[in-house]
């Protein structure tokens, strides 16, 4: 392993310089080598290389599954690779434990943070820096975690319960605990999923401050924007692989659009050319009680056999409300709702709609979307085995759920499954919303009714999600998308709807006019 | 006047076995274990206690034999919930089960049952103990009646001001930020697991040498139980339950003294009073929505440290 390191450091030294100017003179401070690591048969990372210098601040670029997670975790001890090595400013180490990361001044701050709710940020900094005399070295920590704090503008207040305070200000409690803990590397993973532009940005100017002290910093994210603006480095993943490392100046968007998922990337709107009858319609529908939505009053719209109905709205006007009620989590109170070759719906449950041609693709996907505990077999099944489809209820045919599911799994492209009795929750975000697809799907739905199906989805899997969405109405089905990104909106719908106040305020024809689209949305129009 | 001193002088002794039970069982919960073993615990340590009296005589070796009695039953309990990850409310039941038998079977081979003998003697604090009413109530008990309200300062001490309750708490709080931390999940646990079993013994030990002083099948009488009711009561804080203890301590003193003025009341009603302060204990608080009830946020959940996830 040593002399392979020392033949391969010379070619990727030249190839960074070249590409990255100052960074890559600094010293390094951390190198990974041929790291493998795999869980079960799923190789997660495939001989990935990795350098961070003293003084950068570097993005982990890929797409969700790619795993940038996993190398990190490699790195801060959570895992242990099956092969390969890890240099530490030049001398190798074994991190087989969190607490040897720790110790090397490795800190990671989690996706997920790992904060005890009911104690003070004092008392969660003083759980990663724990030693001797309690109340002299509390005082002690207290003084320089003020220090710190003060040095790169994270105002806090420590005797908090971190479990009242907002999602930045628990992030910043992470921070100072690795910070605290001496950390001269510094790993934060999709540090930004939570946060408003502005607090991103303030986050990234603190991290630049970190890495002019001479600190190392690794960001992990799947926006290409963040990345180009925040980053000295780029080290773009794919699929488990270490694609290249760039300079933010060096390359553009699209080139490293394609360089993450591999191919070049453009949807296009596609409309219909096959709008039929109308298929379902709702008159003055009310409801108010229950929920922590805006309450709707009087919607009215109509969405056609073969047409894609989007809403537009900022969240909480009523969408999730109308998904609801669509749903059948929901029944309305006033109002009708017209399925054609059905009559008026009333308040039927959700099995009932599903047997009326439904198919629900909810926002919430970890919580009405799967049982993330139930395997991927079970819950592709869950709805096919109450119609009957795999025997009677007393006796289901496990051979024909399985072999069903493993073609459903193939035809909807899931990826990291490594066996079908592996847990949903198991899956990443992109692929879990590729499972709910197959299931919804596989009875050839007449209604699809989806709430942000991509929230929180990469690039490729949200074209995987659209297309879906397209088939199922090209197949003359009708579609209603609710979304709160405007760009799916207007990529997607033939007819445009927009949602303000709990009504739907304006509707417009495709191709519409998206500032005419952004002012319904706020102005009440 | 007589009637009321009397009783109240006798209520610590009813209340130990509750404090110091109660306190092993926060101890141990604290640190994220459900612990329903109580009442095996109890079990194991009033019978390792009782064995003790009758071979050697010593009150002294006797306690602590009652202690490592809890301790060495824990060790299975920790095992099969801590390494082998199995459910804490089944391995917790089996645990009394398995005493229950354990406990009668030793009994019954060495011939302690129903066995009285010497147990423990009151202490005299000379003038203290002299005072009018309040002597005989707070200066005229037995040495462990001192201890738990020692042992139990000594646990508020060490969770709220050291580094170890630091990171007990953490363990049960929220096991994946302490192991993050490289604080060691298991290692706590085990730590909280056994001393609180330790304590739960040492209760039982008084329960046989220093309240009934002779060995019958099953004399932890439900304690056990009583003591988990009042854990949740006391919403895992050391003081209040402390103070719940004392409160089952009066109902408990009360029960042979209610017979003993020729109030006519049914015997089983007066046996029952316990089970009902607990039943009325266990409503009270759930009816109180508007404070949070305590419960560590991991409290009966198997640590694993996630692998894709």
């Amino acid at each position: 392993m040593t002399s392979l390191s020392t033949t391969a450091a010379p070619i990727s030294e030249q190839a960074s310089c070249a590409a990255t100017g100052l960074a890559a003179l600094a010293p390094r401070a951390l190198q990974l080598t041929n790291i493998v690591k795999s869980f079960g048969d799923y190789v997660a990372l495939d001989d990935v290389s990795f350098d961070l210098r003293r003084g950068e601040v570097h993005a982990l670029l890929g797409e969700n599954g790619a795993g940038k997670s996993t190398l990190m975790n490699v790195v801060a001890g959570l895992y242990t690779s099956d092969s390969g090595t890890v240099a530490l400013n030049g001398s190798p180490v074994i991190i087989d434990n969190p607490s040897v990361a720790h110790r090397l001044g490795i800190g990671m701050v989690h996706q997920h943070y790992r904060l005890v709710d009911t104690f003070t940020a004092l008392e969660n900094i003083q759980l990663e820096n724990g030693h001797g005399n309690y109340r002299r070295s509390m005082a002690k920590l207290r003084d320089r975690t003020t220090e710190i704090a003060e040095r790169i503008g994270f105002g806090i207040d420590l005797d908090r319960p971190v479990g009242e305070m907002s999602i930045s200000e628990q992030q910043r409690v992470e921070i100072l605990k690795i910070l605290t803990a001496d950390a001269r590397i510094i790993i934060l993973d999709e540090p930004t999923a939570v946060l408003t532009d502005a607090e991103a940005d303030r986050l990234f100017t603190a991290m630049a401050g970190l890495a002019a002290e001479g600190n190392s910093v690794v960001f992990v994210t799947h926006k290409l924007r963040e990345a180009l603006t925040y980053a000295d480095r780029i080290t773009v993943m794919r699929a488990g692989k270490m694609v290249r490392t760039v300079a933010p100046n060096d390359i553009d968007t699209t080139q490293l659009t394609s360089m993450i998922v591999g191919e070049t990337i453009v949807e296009r709107r596609y409309p219909s050319s096959n709008i039929g009858d109308p298929k379902i319609v709702l008159k003055g529908v009310s409801q108010a009680g229950g929920g922590d939505d805006a309450p709707i009053s009087d919607v009215n719209f109509t969405v056609r056999e073969g047409e894609i109905y989007g809403i537009a709205g900022v969240g909480g006007n009523g969408q999730s409300r109308l998904a609801a009620l669509l749903t059948g989590l929901m029944r309305h109170d006033q109002g009708r709702i017209l399925l054609a070759g059905h009559g008026a719906l009333d308040g039927e449950t959700p099995l009932a709609l599903r047997e009326l041609g439904f198919a629900c693709i909810h926002s919430d996907r970890a919580h009405y979307g799967l049982a993330n505990d139930l395997t991927i077999m079970e819950n592709f099944s869950v709805s096919a085995v109450l119609a009957g489809d795999f025997g009677s209820p007393f006796k289901i045919d496990k051979r024909r759920m399985r072999a069903s599911t493993q073609e459903a799994v193939k035809a909807f492209d899931v990826r990291g499954v490594r066996a079908l009795h592996q847990k949903a929750g198991l899956l990443s975000g992109g692929n879990a919303q590729k499972l709910v697809l197959a299931r919804e799907f596989s009875r050839a739905p007449s209604i699809v009714i989806a709430h942000s199906p991509c929230r929180g989805l990469d690039v490729r899997a949200a074209a995987a999600v659209h297309e879906h969405l397209h088939d199922a109405r090209d197949r003359g089905g009708t579609v209603i998308l609710i979304s709160e990104d405007l760009d799916e909106i207007l990529l997607m719908s033939d007819r445009i709807g927009v949602m303000s106040r709990g009504a739907i305020v304006a509707e417009f024809d495709a191709p519409a006019d998206r500032n005419a689209i952004g002012k319904a949305m706020t102005g009440h129009a | 006047m007589e009637f009321l001193i009397n009783w109240l002088s006798n209520v610590p002794q009813s209340a130990v076995p509750f404090a110091l039970a109660a306190l092993g069982l926060i101890v141990c919960e604290r640190s994220g274990v459900l612990n329903l073993g109580a009442e095996g615990y109890l079990l194991v340590g009033a019978n390792a206690g009782a064995g003790a009296m009758l071979t050697t005589g010593s009150p002294m070796f006797a306690f602590v034999l009652a202690a490592l009695a809890g301790g060495a039953l824990s060790l299975l309990f920790a095992l099969l919930v801590i390494n082998l990850r199995m459910n804490q409310v089944i391995s917790g039941l089996t645990i009394v089960f398995f005493a229950q038998g354990l406990t009668s079977l030793i009994a019954a081979r060495n011939g302690w049952t129903s066995r009285s003998f010497s147990g423990l003697d009151q202490l005299d604090f000379g003038l203290l103990t002299d005072i009018p009413v309040l002597g005989p109530i707070l200066f005229n008990q037995d040495a462990i009646v001192y201890l738990t309200v020692a042992l139990f300062a000594g646990a508020v001490f060490v969770f709220k001001r050291t580094e170890i309750g630091l990171q007990i708490r953490a363990v049960g709080e929220n096991p994946a930020a302490a192991d993050s931390t490289g604080v060691s999940v298991s290692l706590y646990r085990y730590l909280a697991v056994v001393s609180g079993a330790m304590l739960i013994g040492l209760a039982g030990g008084y329960l046989s040498v220093g309240v009934s002083k002779i060995w019958v099948d099953d004399m932890a009488g439900g304690r056990g139980w009583i003591a988990i009711a009042l854990m949740i009561f006391a919403r895992w804080q050391f003081w209040p339950a402390l103070a719940g203890a004392v409160l089952f301590g009066c109902i408990e003193a009360l029960i042979p003294r209610v017979a003993a003025v020729g109030l006519q009341v049914p015997q089983y009603f007066v046996l029952m009073l316990p089970y009902v302060a607990t039943l009325c204990a266990m409503v009270w608080v759930s009816l109180d929505r508007t404070r949070h009830s305590g419960v560590p946020a991991a409290l009966g959940e198997p640590y694993v440290r996630e692998e894709r996830r």
